[in-house]
């Protein structure tokens, strides 16, 4: 595996982690509410704009812009930052963004940190190497406090604890939270006020303490350097302004030209992941202030592949991902199957075309064949990425990647083969049609051996009919003409 | 008019009836039907499966099959909508400038069925009766990909003795996905049993959609939990002649 993380070591392929999650039934039902429950809210939500559609063009055209400019947004970011009193760290992939806030972290005296949802450090695995350099990150975030306290990983972007229910939270609380803090209270219920409020206490403590801070980011300003990050909880803003270093860790693709762009992503954002009008809260931030907020800023901006995409006609399209999570909740695959099945970090469509991409396509190969390719994606995503489109690029790449000397490619070429003759093709019918009725029964054939074997456990597949639509006709039809 | 039929390699082998079909709704409303028989595949597998290369040919096979037709009509979603967006991406990446015009030629003359019958021909009572409860399956590929909106539907109203009948979660897609029904066939199987159960929950003797690779997953469902519903290409609904009224 190559040095950008993104994929976790020792993953099974799609298919394989898919079937351990279909055998999950609770898990099932946990996705099914939780997707189904956000989807009907995000679709309410957006009919209310009646320049919805003008908005989502809006956010892909300014994406697209900024995507053609990246390099001078990024060093104007870098002035509007450093001008403002921070200082801009540039990191090519994991291993370097990982050696920065170490360092950065050290060079504080501390050894713990608090953590506000961040998905780059997830990407590069920031918390595990901070740990094995004697630092503990404590994630803030209520989900992705769960997820480590359950020594878990995150199943959707914006829930990372959509796997859970209530049951299972209020179990791993109570035997958990002692380990990591604060224990949870004697007699904790499933209560969602009580899980929160044992939550918020277990936190407090370390909002209280931690002297530095690590976040990710939702966006970033070009012109003023300012960082934006939205959030449902609080826990994020306690973490941007207690602790006295804040060091922000950022994928280059979420910079913005400008202030007054955000106009549009803020309108899109939080009605396309939580279906709510406006996010409970929007923190922004430009530098350091003296006397208010933490009194150094770090922003590292993180690459790990991304540059790559960028590079790709076809591909660089995904960097336009604002990681609403539209597309994982009308998505029918992550909808069965949950998001480790992704084996990623980035879960559901967007992580089905992100990830082969920040690793490259033969290190996650089996993600841009998990889809049906059904559209609901593309049609939810707000910044109008066109996932299918992106989909069946990157399975080209992955079977050029493999060189055509397996048995599909084998199999696929002699088809090729055949249907570029009218010939071959309908002998091929023929034989097709024989070899139908020689495993049918009633018309209808149960068991299929090979690669099919997996499709006829719980399908039936007609025969074959002996006359085929090209021999009907000419028999019936071409002497009349 | 005079129109071509772009059958499908998959219609062609397993499913002739549909078209049959199509022959027999287009002939009823005073057409002439043509079928080149140079016509093979329009290389949607090779497509969506990552074999670019192997495509090419089928593309260019195509485009000089149906060359001069005024009208080409396809009884599939799918197809129709790897003609239209396939083929000239095809084209651009790896074919000639000969291929490339001649693809932009013939792109909009390629109709899906349903499509061509309410926007081309500007009917929707094409004289059929069918006196059954019909249940409408929305391909993905002819709701997201075509945008063929209510037009099934509203093909099917205009069917004498027919009764459409609401299915839940109609829009969802059944798990097929050509080659995902065979690579994830286990996450393909639990959305099929959503689907499945879904046309039990409908009630309707009859599964009909524009496109007989979905109706082959459905039906193949169908069939292993031996339910007596029966799945038809709509195209054999608008000919049916059930009961003799037309
Ligand atoms: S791809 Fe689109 S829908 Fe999916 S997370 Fe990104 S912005 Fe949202």
């Amino acid at each position: 595996m190559n040095g950008r993380g993104v994929v976790w070591l020792g993953a099974p392929s799609f298919p394989v982690a898919a079937k351990q999650a279909l055998a999950d039934p609770q898990l099932r039902a946990n996705l099914k509410r939780a997707t189904t429950t956000i989807r009907d809210k995000r679709l309410a939500v957006a009919a209310e704009l009646d320049d919805w559609e003008a908005l989502r063009d809006a956010a892909a055209a300014i994406k697209k812009r900024t995507a053609r400019h990246l390099d001078r947004y990024l060093l104007q970011l870098e002035e509007s930052v450093t001008a403002a009193g921070g200082t801009v760290h540039w990191a090519a992939d994991a291993g370097e963004a990982n050696r920065i806030v170490t360092e950065l972290v050290r060079a504080t005296g501390e050894t713990e940190v608090v953590k506000i949802k961040s998905m780059a450090t997830q990407e590069i695995g920031l918390n595990e190497h901070l740990a094995v350099h004697g630092i503990t990150a404590y994630e803030t975030d209520l989900a992705e406090l769960i997820v480590q306290l359950g020594d878990d990983r995150p199943s959707h972007i914006l829930v990372p604890a959509i796997h859970k229910n209530r049951t299972e939270i209020r179990d791993l609380f109570a035997a958990e939270m002692a380990h990591w803090g604060r224990p949870a209270p004697e007699g904790l219920t499933d209560a969602p006020r009580e899980l929160a409020e044992a939550a918020r206490r277990h936190l407090r403590e370390k909002f209280l303490t931690a002297k530095v801070a690590v976040s990710g980011a939702n966006f970033a300003c070009a012109d003023t350097g300012t960082v934006v990050i939205v959030e449902s909880e609080g826990n994020g803003r306690m973490c941007l302004t207690l602790p006295e270093t804040l060091i922000t860790v950022m994928g280059i693709e979420k910079v913005l030209p400008s202030w007054s762009e955000l106009e549009v992503f803020l309108q899109l954002l939080p009605r396309s992941s939580t279906g709510e009008r406006m996010n409970p809260y929007t923190s922004t931030f430009t530098g350091t202030t003296e006397g208010d907020g933490p009194s150094a800023f770090h922003l590292v901006l993180l690459d790990n592949g991304r540059t790559d995409t960028l590079a790709d006609r076809v591909g660089r399209q995904v960097l336009a991902c604002i990681r609403c999570s539209a597309c994982l909740n009308v998505c029918p695959v992550y909808e069965r199957t949950g998001g480790h099945a992704y084996g990623s970090v980035y879960p559901g469509p967007i992580g089905a075309v992100l990830t082969p991409q920040l690793v490259g396509p033969e290190h996650a190969a089996s993600l841009p064949f998990a889809s049906t390719l059904c559209g609901a994606c593309y049609e939810a995503c707000p910044v109008k990425i066109d996932i299918p489109r992106v989909l069946t690029h990157l399975r080209a790449e992955v079977v050029e990647a493999q060189g055509g000397r397996t048995a599909e490619a084998l199999a696929l070429k002699a088809a090729g083969k055949v249907l570029d003759s009218p010939h071959l093709f309908a002998a091929a019918q023929k034989a097709a049609a024989l070899g139908g009725k020689a495993l049918a029964r009633k018309g209808r054939i149960g068991r299929l051996p090979g690669p099919a074997a997996g499709w006829s456990d719980t399908r039936d597949t007609p025969a074959p009919p002996a006359e085929s639509f090209r021999s009907w006709w000419r028999k019936n039809k071409e002497d009349d003409r | 008019m005079r129109v071509a039929l772009f059958i499908t390699c998959f219609n062609d082998t397993m499913f002739p009836g549909t078209g049959k079909a199509v022959v027999e709704v287009l002939e009823r409303l005073g057409h002439t039907v043509d079928f080149p028989m140079e016509q093979t595949c329009c290389g949607q597998l090779h497509f969506n499966t990552g074999y670019r290369p192997e495509a090419l040919p089928l593309v260019d096979r195509f485009t000089r099959a149906f060359a001069g037709y005024e009208a080409v009509v396809t009884p599939s979603a799918s197809c129709a909508g790897m003609v239209r967006e396939g083929h000239p991406l095809l084209a651009a990446d790896h074919g000639t400038a000969d291929l490339q015009r001649r693809v932009a030629e013939l792109v909009p003359r390629v109709h899906e069925f349903t499509e061509f019958l309410t926007e081309v021909l500007g009917v929707t009572k094409v004289g059929a009766s069918f006196p059954h409860t019909v249940a409408y399956h929305p391909t993905c590929h002819s709701l997201r990909g075509l945008h063929l909106g209510d037009r099934p539907e509203r093909l099917l109203r205009a069917v004498a003795g027919l009764e459409l009948v609401d299915m839940p979660a109609a829009d969802s897609c059944c798990g097929f996905g050509g080659t995902f029904a065979v690579k994830n066939a286990d996450t393909s199987a639990a959305m099929l049993a959503d689907k499945a159960a879904a046309v039990r929950a409908s009630g309707a003797e009859v599964l009909c959609a524009a496109d007989n690779s979905c109706l082959l997953h459905i039906g193949g469902g169908l069939s292993r939990q031996g339910s007596p519903v029966r799945t038809m290409h709509l195209a054999e609904i608008l000919a049916a002649t059930e009961g003799g009224a037309r």
